[in-house]
């Protein structure tokens, strides 16, 4: 079953043409990484697909036009996590922060309720978060910080979840730590999209859709070998993909 | 507690000299034997003075929460969308319009030259916010902020060059007085600030998911163009209440927040809540200090805010410093 697609889907920015005429459907239940050089139009075509920017063309979320949906059911059905690193929240605590997430299902006046408390406890656990619940979002580090941003996208409990460059800044361990959470994730039938920019951890995903100047050049499975060909194409056979006994594995060419 | 003391020390002190808080609350009550003169300086003018001031101080720590909340910048100030200016230019306005200056205006003239700031501040929020070309893009926003501030005070100065006559009342209302605030300045602030609390209370957690940036904050299933605008409305209104009552009074809208931040971590809800009283407190403060530090003259109360908020800023600055030194030495 597809969770996300869109069919025929041109964005520009400030006139200009960013992605044209682009299909893409992404099956319930998979992680799909979407990889390619800067300026292919990854994170544009991860805002579209979310709603965040204008689009024309058409962009279906579980089967429903994504314009037709209600903002607060759309929220509570498509989580997102992007770059904006900075978090103005000087004054919100770790806690409060996950807590945002689950604000899609509160009213505007009304209090976290009970569910509220324990699934936001679950994401700052999932995401070994638990123990700076009390500290300032901002005295956290970089690597830190990008983890409360997991468990407040985790919080939202959303049936598709779409993470623009969500390792940046994490460490090796926990960017182990953070595919373990997806695949379970996906395990559970949530659908994953993240664009990624460390080859490695992509080649683990389910399938990886390889962009290049605002169009999809290949979108395959990432066991694949014509996958590996078009990442290798698509960054000027800088890189060469591998296949090891734990899996593929991308080699940068010097 | 605090407002309460202060507003006892408030109505106590001034020009006139030193009236007791208890025989200053009796005055109120009708049942002092002082001579009448004392029983009319506090009824009539340190009472609505001093509610004045706190109330002024609450619209401008509100809407200095509200700013940083909205622009995403712990260094917004209320008066960045160029409401303070368009204030000060419908002042000037209203002031060549009646031919007189703020010390000889009788009630219906003084009535209109607040409306005049009011109009003023909202027309030139407006007059941003179509230079902005709307509210979606926050730094086009501030940018058209600045533009608009730098043009309206520009013909501000304009006005006043060309009517000599205004140019001691304009002086005075951009150094902020609360000297003047009656008890329809009172309502109109209560009035203001209710309206504005009830609004920024509805809207605080869209602000606390703007915290998060804004493609997050419109993922969580809010409405970014009518949140914010009437977030910016709700801006405009505290600031422009606070403005034409008592002129351009700096830093408090600035400083107050930082001072609720520096103390606790709280959601926006009870960050704007705690930043009305903090703005509340501070402006009664300065208030009471502009009366009783050279009496039985008075300073204007922007220059004592000024003073204040200028050394809290620069005191700010060294504690970050101290903390990022502090950091870089634990890092090693």
């Amino acid at each position: 079953m597809i969770a996300l697609s869109a069919q025929a889907l041109k964005v520009a920015i400030a006139g200009v043409p960013v992605i044209d005429a682009l299909d893409v459907a992404f099956n319930q239940g998979c992680w799909t990484a979407i990889v390619g050089p800067n300026g292919a139009g990854k994170s544009t075509l991860l805002k579209a697909l979310a709603g965040l920017i204008p689009s024309a063309g058409e962009v279906h979320l579980l089967g429903q036009s994504l314009q037709t949906i209600p903002l607060k059911k759309r929220a509570q059905q498509l989580a997102w996590l992007g770059q904006e690193a900075s978090i103005g929240g000087e004054a919100l605590s770790v806690y409060d922060t996950v807590m945002l997430g689950r604000l899609p299902y509160q009213g505007w006046l009304s209090a976290p309720s009970q569910l509220d408390h324990e699934v936001v406890a679950h994401a700052l656990l999932q995401t070994q978060a638990w123990d700076w619940r009390e500290r300032s979002v901002n005295a956290l580090s970089g690597g830190e910080r990008q983890r409360v941003l997991l468990a407040r996208v985790l919080a939202v409990q959303a049936g598709v979840v779409l993470m623009d460059e969500p390792l940046a800044n994490v460490d090796p361990p926990h960017q182990a730590d953070w595919v373990n959470t997806v695949s379970a994730l996906t395990r559970e039938g949530t659908t994953v999209v993240s664009v990624l920019h460390e080859i490695n951890v992509a080649l683990m995903a389910d399938f990886l859709l390889v962009m290049d100047a605002g169009k999809v050049l290949h979108h395959g499975l990432c066991t694949d070998t014509n996958t590996h060909r078009a990442i290798e194409t698509v960054f000027n056979q800088r890189l060469v993909v591998h296949q090891s006994e734990n899996g593929f594995f991308a080699n940068l060419q010097r | 507690m605090t407002s309460v003391a202060l507003l006892c020390l408030g109505i106590s002190i001034g020009s006139a000299g030193w009236v007791s808080p208890v025989d200053a609350i009796k005055a109120l009550f009708g049942s002092a034997q002082q001579a009448d003169f004392s029983i009319q300086v506090v009824r009539d003018i340190r009472f609505p003075r001093t509610i004045g001031a706190w109330l002024a101080g609450a619209l401008l720590g509100f809407s200095g929460a509200l700013a940083q909340g909205l622009f995403r910048n712990s260094l917004a100030d209320p008066y960045l969308l160029g409401s303070a200016s368009g204030a000060s230019l419908g002042v000037a306005i209203a002031l060549v319009a009646s031919g007189s200056g703020v010390a000889t205006v009788d009630w219906f003239l003084r009535l209109s030259m607040t409306g005049a700031a009011f109009v003023g501040a909202l027309l030139a929020v407006m007059l941003t916010m179509l230079l902005a070309h709307g509210l979606g893009h926050t730094l086009r926003l501030l940018l058209a902020g600045v533009v608009v501030g730098v043009v309206l005070g520009a013909a501000t100065s304009l006005v006043a060059l060309m009517s000599p006559d205004i140019l001691q009342s304009m002086q005075s209302f951009s150094l902020g007085s609360t000297a003047f605030v009656g008890w329809e300045s009172c309502s109109l602030m209560l009035a203001a600030l209710v309206l504005c609390l009830t609004m920024g209370f509805v809207l605080s957690k869209a602000l606390d998911g703007l915290t998060l940036g804004e493609h997050a904050a419109q993922s969580l299933g809010f409405n970014l163009p009518i949140i914010r605008t009437v977030l910016v409305l709700t801006l405009a209104l505290a600031t422009a209440s606070a403005v034409a009552q008592t002129g351009l009074i700096a830093f408090v809208g600035l400083a107050a927040p930082h001072v609720v931040r520096a103390l606790v971590k709280v959601p926006s809800r009870y960050l704007l809540i705690l930043s009305t009283l903090v703005g509340a407190v501070l402006l009664t403060s300065a208030d009471v200090l502009a009366r009783g530090l050279i009496a039985p003259l008075e300073l204007p109360v922007g220059i004592v805010t000024a003073l204040l908020g200028g050394a809290y800023l620069l005191f700010l600055m060294h504690k970050q410093k101290s903390v990022v030194t502090h950091a870089a030495r634990n890092s090693k």
